[in-house]
């Protein structure tokens, strides 16, 4: 589903990412972990374009991800991404967010893009909230808003940039709640979080990333259990108090 | 007993006087000369004769401004777009203008655009150049100076929309003139509305200078009468008010519109 060879990501002096190369399968959960500053969003990143890779090739869903515009659009669209920030857009509700990528970038219509998008509200548990303001919802609320706006699109793929590391701890449930439902229901999936009980419990594939260099990936199980990597260890030890 | 009741009536003193510091003084001494003024207009001969003749020019002054400001708002738009893109020779150009616009006097500018750039373009056009009415061509080099300064505007409203927001519509697919038109530039606008609202009396206030070009404002009008009656104080008295009530109506007006916005984005 995503090949990834190679990839380089330069920042002036600061090399970012350092030849990354990664595969992912159709259905597979990927949770990459690191400390900040490792490198793993701005991999996430290159996947849709928000960061232009300074060298390396990326193949998503059998298209590769280059400067051609129309190229661009046609990959975001099919893959769906979770801000830290959330980014909902304050000057739409809830469902409005929802259905305007719907209507203008799938081109459907009104009430199609309504019924999916309440739909997908149903299925982050909020349904009620569709004619909110995204300022009068509680931060776990808007972000599962969000995630409901990625979903409405039909992606193939979606990747999260840390989407629970900005919510009070009160909501981090509600939300990894719905991220271990889609992993359940045979969606690809990247995520870039500092949540061990998510990884260990959704994820096929850990990944550990330290200064922009994949250290370490094996399944959940051996990575917690018996992390090779000294960095990796040191990490885990850190995180895990 | 004496003490407590003369603190006490000190207290209501000075609440008195706290209300009357809060009352819109500057407000009231414009009404009240107003009123002065409107009691000259009813019945002193002279300031009769000045106000019929120069409020023939209302129309030309509001026309002049209302137009140049919405091609002013236009030019803005699309120059402050430029001003924000990677496009390096959109920049440049937009820079350009925004540049030499806001560095030259508007008077300057006036005369610029009306008698240096419009009479080559019409020619170009194959229209004769003394056919075009000068009132045209006054709205035209308002329109471009007053472009420079709403191209800003727009410009700083734009970038004070985070860049989260448009990375969210990119990452769901919207090309970059989508995510502009319906998610960053609605939320810019309504940031800049005030500011907008303000330029509006501004240009109101500098279509005075369109006088120079022999067309007949409200300023224009009132030099005319002062120069063939030598009633100069009367005269400026009546123009200085009339832009004054036109201004201060707008000023409230624009002050009710943020007060609405205040309240919508509570």
């Amino acid at each position: 589903m995503i090949e990834i060879k190679n990839l380089v990501k330069q920042f002036g002096k600061l090399r970012a990412v350092d030849d990354v190369s990664l595969t992912v399968g159709k259905g597979k959960v990927v949770v990459i972990i690191g400390p900040s500053g490792s490198g793993k969003s701005t991999v996430l990143r290159c996947i849709n374009h928000l960061e232009v890779p300074t060298s390396g090739e990326i193949v998503v869903d059998g298209i590769v991800v280059s400067q051609n515009h129309k190229n661009i659009n046609a990959i975001r669209a099919e893959v769906g991404m979770v801000f830290q920030q959330f980014n909902l857009f304050p000057h739409l509700t809830a469902i409005e967010n929802i259905m305007l990528a719907q209507r203008i970038v799938r081109g459907r219509g009104q009430d199609e893009a309504r019924k999916m998008a309440m739909q997908q509200l149903e299925r982050v548990g909020i349904p009620e909230k569709a004619s909110v303001y995204p300022s009068q919802l509680s931060g776990g609320q808007q972000q599962r808003v969000a995630i409901a706006r990625a979903l409405a699109m039909n992606p193939k793929i979606m990747l999260f940039d840390e989407p629970t590391s900005a919510l009070d701890p009160e909501m981090i449930k509600e939300v990894l709640d719905v991220m271990m439902e889609l992993a359940k229901s045979g969606m690809t999936m990247i995520c870039v979080t500092h949540e061990m009980g998510f990884a260990r419990n959704a994820a096929d594939e850990v990944i550990f990333m330290d200064h922009g260099k994949i250290v370490e990936r094996n399944t959940p199980q051996a990575f917690f259990a018996n992390p090779h990597e000294a960095r990796a260890q040191a990490f885990l030890r850190q995180i895990l108090h | 007993m004496a003490p407590i009741s003369s603190s006490a009536k000190s207290s209501t003193q000075n609440q008195f006087v706290g209300k009357l510091s809060q009352l819109p003084w500057w407000l009231i001494i414009i009404i009240l000369a107003g009123l002065v003024l409107f009691y000259n207009f009813l019945s002193n001969e002279t300031y009769v004769a000045i106000f019929s003749r120069v409020r023939s020019g209302i129309v030309l002054t509001v026309a002049v401004a209302t137009v140049s400001y919405f091609i002013a708002i236009v030019i803005g738009l699309i120059v402050g777009l430029g001003r924000v893109s990677k496009n390096p020779i959109i920049y440049n150009l937009a820079t350009l203008y925004v540049q030499i616009v806001r560095g030259v006097p508007i008077l300057v500018l006036i005369f610029y655009v009306a008698l240096v750039i419009i009479p080559p373009m019409l020619t170009l056009f194959g229209i004769r150049p003394a056919t075009f009415d000068f009132s045209f061509r006054a709205v035209i080099a308002l329109a471009v100076a007053y472009g420079g300064f709403e191209a800003e505007t727009f410009r700083a409203g734009i970038q004070s929309i985070g860049r989260g927001q448009m990375e969210a519509a990119r990452s769901l697919g919207m090309s970059y003139m989508q995510a502009m038109r319906y998610i960053i530039l609605p939320q810019a606008v309504r940031r800049i509305l005030p500011p907008l609202g303000n330029d509006f009396i501004s240009i109101l206030k500098d279509s005075s200078l369109v006088s120079v070009l022999g067309v007949n404002d409200i300023t224009n009008l009132a030099r005319l009468y002062a120069a063939s009656s030598f009633r100069y104080p009367e005269t400026y008295n009546t123009l200085a008010f009339m832009y004054l009530a036109m201004t201060l109506i707008l000023s409230l007006i624009v002050k009710a519109i943020e007060n609405r916005l205040a309240k919508s984005s509570q």
